[in-house]
C-alpha cells in the first residue's frame, strides 16, 4: 500500500481527511505508472508474444479495455517470477505444445503472433481444455482485477470496466435496493 | 507489540499454545487475574497498517492462512485410499488466528445445540452425543465475549434465539442490499429474518473505530480495527497488564512432561527454526480443531487415553447458491453479511435425516475470484461475451449460504502423515473425511430452500455450488471432544484433559456435536469459561 494506515486511522474521519487521502493515493499512482516502460523477466519475447495472444482471447478488447491495454502480459511475466515462479514449467511446456498445435492447424504461420484474429480464436478453442489454458485463464483474471501493484489492472482499468471500486470507506446505500433500508 | 518478555528457563503460571479466538481469550483472562502467561504463536505478529486490500495476497495466496508450501495437507477420503496432497483444511496462522480473517458472523448456539442426542437418538454410524454442559453453562461466557470482543447485533429479533442475560452491546449493522431483498422475500414467504450478529463494531466502541464499509472482511484483516479480532480487542488487554508475553513465530512440536505425568512446558521452534524450550506450570493448548490434536499426537499421544485425539473431526458443510438481478446491488461494498434466517435450523426427524441450518444473504467474492469462481456453470469462460457478463453480473450478484450440519464420527479424522513432512521436518497433517449422508442430504435440501428464497426475492437467474464438491475446509471441530467419561472423551466439562491434570485444551476441537457452523462465539465462550477454571484451579493449587 502507497499511503501509511496509521495516519489515516488516527486522524479525523473528516471528508476533509478522506480528500487528502484518496490525493495522496492518486499521486503514488502516477509516481508508479511514470516510471520507465516495464522489462520481460522471465518471458523472452517471442514467448511474451505467444502468451499475449491467448490472453487477448480470453480478455479481448473492444467494449472496454482488455488484457492488451491493462498490462496483462507484464503481470503474468512478474507473477512468473515471484509468486507463482513454481509454474515456470508449466508455461515453459504449454507455449511448445501450442506451437506446436498451431503448426498442426497452421503450417503456413510463421508463429502464433502472426496468426490473423480468426485463426487465433480457432487456436485457443483447440486447446481451452488444457491445464495450460486454465493457468494462463486464472492469470489473465489476476492481472485483468488483481492489484494494479502487480503490473496488471493498469490505471485500475480492470476494475472500472466491472464496477468496482477499490476505498477506504464507502457509506450507505450502495445499491438499488438498500435505499430505503433504516440506518 | 507491548508486554515484558519472560524468561524460558523460570516457569511461567501458563503457557498457551495458539494466539487465535480462543487462546486471545485464554491469555487476557489469565493475565488480568495476576497469572504470568506466555504465548506461543505459530504465525507472524500483524498489525492493521501490515493489512491491504490485495485480493492475490489475500485470496489466492495464504496471505493470513496456513500455506501448504510450508506446511503440506495431505487428503483420503477414507483410510483405504492413499493421502494426497490437497489443501483440505484452512486456519487462521498469526497473532489473532482466524479471528483476523473471519467473515465475523457471531452466532450463539440453540439451547438444543447441547444435547441434540437425547432430543434426536443416536444416529448409526456416527458418536452424535449430548454435550457435557447445556447453554445455560455458556451464558454468561457469551454474554462476556460479546461484551469484550465488541459485537453488533439486535437481541430477541431471532425468534429461535436462546434467551440472553443483556442486549448485545452495539447496534446491528445496516442492512445492504442482499440483506434488503432477503428480508423482504423471506417475510413474505412467512419467515423470521434478523440483523446478523457480527463481530464487527456499528459504533465505536473501546477506542476501536466503527466500521467504515470498506468490504475487504472475509479472508483480509481489518485496516481500522472494526473486526472483533482478538489481536485488536483482548491481545492488547493482556499485553497491557504486564504479565503477559505474546511470542509470535513460534511453532511447537512438543509438549514436554515429567515423570509423574505432569507437563513441564512445550518444545518449539523459533523464528529461526532454533530449538527451544519454554517452562510452565500448566499448558493451555488453543491451537485450532486440527492443529491441538497434531500436537498431542506429536508429543507421544498425550493426554489419548481414550483414543480419540484426532478423531471425530468436523467442519463447515454447507450449501451455496448465486444469482444475478436486475438493478446494481455493490455488494463489494460494506460487510458480507447483514442478514439471514434461522427458521430451518433445529432438526426435524419429518425431513427424513438429521440435520437443518442457518441461512445467511451475503457476497463474499471480489474482484478476480468472482470472474473465476463466481459466474454460471453454463456461462462462457472466456471471450468477448464472457468479459461482458463479468461486468454486468460482478454488481449486480450475491448469494445465500447454508450453514449446515456436520455430523462426528469416529472415521473421520486427524493423523501424522508417515511419509509427508512440513518445511520444520515435523509430520504433515493427515485429513481423513467423508460426510455423513445426513449431512449431504440436509445440504441439498437447504439449497432448495435457498432456491425458494431466490425466487421470492425476485433473482432473473440461480447457480448452485455442487453439494458434494471436494473443498477447503474451516470451522475446524471435534478431534480433542469434551466429556464426562474418560473413556468417551478427550477433556471434561471445563476442558482439561481428563489424562494430565495441568493441561488444557480449548478450541474448536472440545465441540460434541457442530451445531449449524458458526463455531466462532462458542469456542470463545468456552475459552471464558476454562480460563475462569483454571484461575480458580491454580490459586486453590489444583494444576500442580
Amino acid at each position: 500500500m502507497d499511503v501509511n494506515r496509521r495516519e489515516w486511522l488516527f486522524g479525523s474521519l473528516t471528508a476533509a481527511g478522506f480528500a487528502e487521502i484518496a490525493a495522496a493515493r492518486e499521486h503514488a499512482r502516477h509516481a508508479a505508472a511514470k516510471t520507465t516502460a516495464p522489462q520481460f523477466e522471465f518471458f523472452d519475447a517471442s514467448m511474451a508474444a505467444d502468451v499475449a495472444v491467448i490472453a487477448e482471447q480470453i480478455l479481448p478488447s473492444g467494449d472496454g479495455p482488455g488484457a492488451k491495454e491493462t498490462g496483462v502480459i507484464y503481470f503474468i511475466d512478474r507473477a512468473l517470477k515471484t509468486f507463482d515462479a513454481d509454474q515456470q514449467k508449466v508455461y515453459r511446456a504449454g507455449i511448445a505444445e501450442v506451437r506446436e498445435t498451431s503448426r498442426k492447424l497452421f503450417p503456413n504461420a510463421a508463429n502464433i503472433a502472426k496468426l490473423n484474429g480468426e485463426q487465433q480464436l480457432a487456436l485457443v478453442k483447440a486447446i481451452e481444455h488444457t491445464d495450460f489454458f486454465e493457468t494462463v485463464r486464472v492469470h489473465t483474471l489476476l492481472g485483468f482485477l488483481g492489484n494494479p501493484s502487480y503490473g496488471g489492472n493498469r490505471g485500475n482499468a480492470g476494475w472500472t470496466y466491472i464496477g468496482f471500486e477499490d476505498r477506504m470507506a464507502w457509506e450507505p446505500p450502495f445499491g438499488y435496493y438498500d435505499v430505503e433500508e433504516p440506518k | 507489540m507491548s508486554g515484558r518478555k519472560f524468561s524460558l528457563t523460570d516457569a511461567v503460571d501458563f503457557l498457551v499454545i495458539g494466539a487465535g479466538a480462543a487462546g486471545g481469550v485464554v491469555a487476557k483472562e489469565l493475565s488480568t487475574s495476576g497469572f504470568s502467561v506466555v504465548v506461543l504463536e505459530q504465525g507472524p505478529y500483524w498489525r492493521e497498517t501490515d493489512y491491504s486490500h490485495d485480493e492475490i495476497k489475500y485470496a489466492f495466496q495464504a496471505g493470513l492462512t496456513n500455506d501448504t508450501k510450508l506446511q503440506p495437507v495431505t487428503f483420503r477420503a477414507n483410510e483405504n485410499e492413499p493421502a494426497k496432497r490437497f489443501k483440505a483444511i484452512e486456519y487462521g496462522r498469526q497473532v489473532g488466528g482466524g479471528s483476523v480473517h473471519f467473515t465475523a458472523n457471531y452466532w450463539r448456539f440453540h439451547e438444543s445445540d447441547f444435547h441434540e442426542r437425547s432430543l434426536y437418538g443416536d444416529i448409526p454410524g456416527t458418536s452424535f452425543a449430548d454435550w457435557p454442559i447445556r447453554y445455560a453453562d455458556l451464558e454468561p461466557y457469551y454474554t462476556k465475549a460479546e461484551y469484550d470482543l465488541g459485537i453488533s447485533g439486535l437481541g430477541g429479533a431471532n425468534p429461535f434465539e436462546a434467551p440472553r442475560s443483556k442486549p448485545y452491546p452495539l447496534p446491528p449493522m445496516r442492512a445492504k442490499s442482499s440483506g434488503a431483498l432477503f428480508e423482504r422475500a423471506t417475510k413474505k414467504l412467512g419467515l423470521h429474518p434478523y440483523p446478523a450478529p457480527m463481530a464487527v463494531l456499528s459504533r465505536p466502541y473501546q477506542g476501536r473505530s466503527a466500521c467504515v464499509n470498506c468490504g475487504f472482511c472475509e479472508s483480509f484483516g481489518c485496516d481500522v480495527r472494526a473486526k472483533s479480532s482478538t489481536l485488536v480487542s483482548v491481545i492488547p488487554v493482556a499485553e497491557k497488564t504486564g504479565h503477559c508475553e505474546i511470542r509470535p513465530n513460534s511453532y511447537v512440536r512438543k509438549i514436554a512432561t515429567d515423570a509423574r505425568g505432569r507437563a513441564t512446558g512445550a518444545v518449539y521452534f523459533d523464528a529461526k527454526r532454533r530449538e527451544v524450550f519454554q517452562r510452565a506450570k500448566a499448558v493451555v493448548v488453543c491451537a485450532n480443531g486440527v492443529e491441538s490434536a497434531k500436537l498431542l499426537l506429536l508429543s507421544n499421544g498425550l493426554a489419548n487415553s481414550s483414543g480419540l485425539v484426532g478423531k471425530n473431526l468436523m467442519w463447515d458443510n454447507g450449501s451455496f447458491a448465486t444469482a444475478v438481478f436486475e438493478h446494481p446491488h455493490n455488494e463489494f461494498k460494506g460487510i458480507q453479511v447483514t442478514r439471514l434466517i434461522h427458521d430451518y435450523y433445529a432438526a426435524d426427524p419429518k425431513r427424513g435425516f438429521y440435520g437443518g441450518g442457518g441461512i445467511d444473504a451475503r457476497f463474499n467474492f471480489y474482484p478476480a475470484g468472482f470472474a473465476l469462481y463466481g459466474m454460471p456453470p453454463d456461462a462462457p469462460k472466456w471471450g468477448a461475451e464472457y468479459k461482458k457478463m463479468v461486468a454486468h453480473y460482478f454488481t449486480r450478484s450475491m448469494s445465500l449460504l447454508a450453514h449446515s450440519t456436520s455430523l462426528p464420527m469416529e472415521r473421520n479424522t486427524v493423523t501424522l502423515d508417515p511419509d509427508v513432512k512440513d518445511a520444520w521436518g515435523l509430520p504433515a497433517v493427515r485429513i481423513t473425511y467423508t460426510p455423513h449422508p445426513d449431512d449431504i442430504a440436509n445440504m441439498k435440501w437447504l439449497l432448495e430452500r435457498e432456491y425458494e428464497i431466490f425466487d421470492a426475492m425476485g433473482a432473473k437467474k440461480v447457480w448452485p455450488q455442487p453439494v458434494d464438491a471436494l473443498s477447503t475446509n474451516r470451522h475446524l471441530m471435534g478431534t480433542c471432544r469434551m466429556g464426562l467419561d474418560p473413556k468417551k472423551s478427550v477433556v471434561n466439562q471445563y476442558s482439561r484433559t481428563h489424562d494430565v491434570r495441568n493441561l488444557f485444551v480449548v478450541d474448536g476441537s472440545n465441540f460434541v456435536t457442530a451445531a449449524r457452523q458458526q463455531p466462532t462465539a462458542t469456542i470463545q465462550a468456552l475459552a471464558y469459561r476454562a480460563a475462569d477454571y483454571m484461575s480458580r484451579a491454580a490459586k486453590a493449587g489444583e494444576l500442580g
